[in-house]
């Protein structure tokens, strides 16, 4: 698990729902085509003009709706290691983690970051700082056992170690 | 200590005595879901793990839905590697063209009362309304699921809806849920289990309980559920299914909150986009125009919402102004209203029913709205673009609302038609 992350700002409103980020026409397409038409209805475009390493500012209940994993892997692909909201749909919240995309929870840094601003988050001491303002807020840690999968990279790898183990 | 039916259920499945909202326990799943989007996907990140063999095949279904019938090639792919795990993993319950994976659960039994039941889908929760606690996860959950037969949760806080009274004619239990979800909004139930009790839900029929705990995921819910009655046992007994245990939440539970509804005062109402918790009474955009009507849905495309379109448009003519598909939620439904004459009345006035599946509700099958026009529809979401085109409309109403309206190619109020 990677302690801090530094990227630019996308910021995005309150119930982005997961219709918007992958729409469903496209679900059923490879990921690797399909990704680049994330947020088509509210934002077209939008995978071209992100840099690996940017990060998502939404508003409230982020990920609502369906429970299409295919939207948070969507984000992780076109190199956004993490999203910051005022909170979230809980499928999507899981979905997020289980897959290595940083999905925090922090009502305060939508105040403090504006589109384009860089940010950087300090996993471990829960902090967000705006080095564009030199503002801050905080976030508290992720639950112990989502800490255990994040940290062996996402439930696959956490998955793959455990029955590798099993199997000696 | 007193405990809410969510928190009964988890307790059992966890092998403990109780349980408390905030504690994460690890349960045994008594059955899975996934569909023909998904099911690909699961079944990569289940042998990226590692896993060999499946926990238990009896206790997966893998159903065929969303892509039913397929338009392209890439499409019977997804079901061409589904049946080939199916078979190499002895999985028998296979739907191929059954039904709606939410329905099927449903009608045959592999979701039961008591159940923990996880699928990849977040209207998972419906079967909440014979009293399982059923919710979504992502694929890859499901593969880690599909391995060890366990996942962990955290036990959610509940609110309890009280509804007490008798829907007046022509109201249903659609306008109800769509009357509750707007009023604590699409996240007033965010990682909360809602519980739906009082006089009226022992009234409704359980096709109606399912309607509701359907959309209690709209407002964010983690399950959406209600203690199992005598009507909930008949249909089991019918399935001859009776190993399940009769749980009902503690009267002294303790709840986040407690709210309560007078069923003989509500009204139509609908939910107009971008969102569903955008509710209003129907009569504040009666007069609308329509161009399309959708009757169908896990939410709503069952027997009595078919047969009740069908009543009211009987010996009448659909506006030919207005394209209106019926898509009943399974086979045996579409049987049903075969054989009750429901299908042939809905043809007659002019609509026309296409195979049981997703259909429209999912925007990915035909029949998808034009950027500008406004389809009434009987299903669950109406986000951007969630069934055609960004600006498209989409007012989610009950499959009468819907019925009538589709008669008079506008909203129009299904009281006035009775």
């Amino acid at each position: 698990m990677e302690n801090n992350l530094t990227g630019n700002a996308w910021k995005f409103g309150n119930n982005i729902d997961t219709d918007i980020i992958m729409p469903s026409q496209y679900l059923s397409w490879p990921l690797e085509e399909s990704y680049r038409l994330a947020f088509e209805p509210l934002r077209k475009g939008f995978a071209d003009l992100v840099t690996p390493g940017d990060v998502i500012v939404a508003g409230s209940n982020f990920g609502s709706g369906s429970s299409r994993e295919q939207a948070a892997q969507a984000i992780f692909r076109m190199g956004i290691r993490a999203v910051i909201a005022n909170s979230y749909a809980r499928i999507f919240y899981r979905n997020a983690l289980n897959i290595g995309l940083y999905a925090i929870e922090c009502p305060e840094a939508e105040a403090i970051i504006e589109e384009g601003n860089r940010v950087k988050i300090d996993l471990d001491r829960g902090v967000l700082l705006n080095l564009s303002t030199a503002r801050e807020a905080s976030f508290g840690p992720f639950p112990q056992n989502l800490r255990k999968i994040m940290e062996a990279g996402g439930l696959v790898e956490y998955m793959k170690k455990r029955n590798h183990q099993e199997a000696r | 200590m007193a405990m809410t039916l969510a928190e009964k259920i988890l307790a059992r499945k966890a092998l403990k005595k109780e349980v408390a909202p905030g504690e994460l326990v690890t349960v045994a799943v008594d059955h899975t879901m996934t569909y023909d989007l998904f099911c690909p996907s699961v079944v990569e990140a289940f042998k990226e793990m590692g896993f060999k063999q499946v926990w238990n095949p009896n206790k997966i279904a893998i159903i065929f839905d969303h892509l039913v019938p397929a338009k392209n090639a890439k499409e019977v792919e997804h079901f061409k590697v589904s049946l080939a795990f199916a078979r190499a993993q002895g999985i028998t319950k296979v739907h191929q063209h059954d039904g709606i994976c939410h329905q099927l659960l449903f009608e045959k039994g592999y979701s039961r009362p008591g159940d923990v039941i996880l699928g990849t889908d977040s209207h998972t929760v419906t079967t909440g309304g014979v009293g399982a606690f059923a919710t979504g996860i992502g694929y890859t959950e499901m593969a880690s699921i599909w391995g060890t037969g366990e996942i962990w949760l955290k036990v959610p806080e509940t609110l309890r809806f009280e509804i007490e009274g008798e829907l007046a004619p022509g109201v249903s239990a659609k306008d109800l849920i769509l009357k509750i979800i707007g009023d604590i909004g699409h996240a007033g139930a965010t990682y909360k289990a809602m519980e739906f009790g009082g006089t009226l839900i022992g009234r409704l029929s359980v096709a109606q309980r399912l309607t509701i705990a359907n959309m209690s995921v709209e407002a964010g819910a983690k399950a959406g559920l209600m203690a199992p009655d005598e009507k909930v046992l008949e249909h089991y007994r019918e399935l001859g299914i009776t190993d399940f245990p009769m749980l009902r939440p503690d009267p002294d539970a303790a709840y986040r909150s407690v709210s309560r509804y007078d069923a003989s005062k509500l009204v139509p109402m609908v939910s107009c986009s971008p969102a569903v918790d955008n509710v209003m009474p129907l009569f504040e955009v009666a007069g609308e125009e329509v161009r399309k009507a959708f009757l169908g849905s896990c939410t709503n495309g069952r027997l009595e919402d078919i047969e009740m379109a069908a009543s009211l448009v009987r010996g009448k003519k659909i506006h030919p102004k207005v394209e209106m598909i019926v898509t009943p939620a399974s086979r045996t439904i579409y049987q049903q209203a075969i054989q009750s004459g429901a299908v042939a009345a809905l043809v007659e006035a002019g609509a026309y029913v296409t195979v049981p599946a997703c259909g429209l509700c999912s925007g990915i099958n035909g029949g998808v709205v034009a950027d500008g026009d406004t389809i009434i529809s009987s299903n669950n979401r109406n986000f951007l673009g969630r069934m055609g085109g960004p600006t498209a409309r989409v007012i989610l109403a009950s499959p009468a609302s819907v019925a009538v309206s589709a008669l008079a190619g506008k909203v129009v109020d299904p009281r006035e038609y009775l």
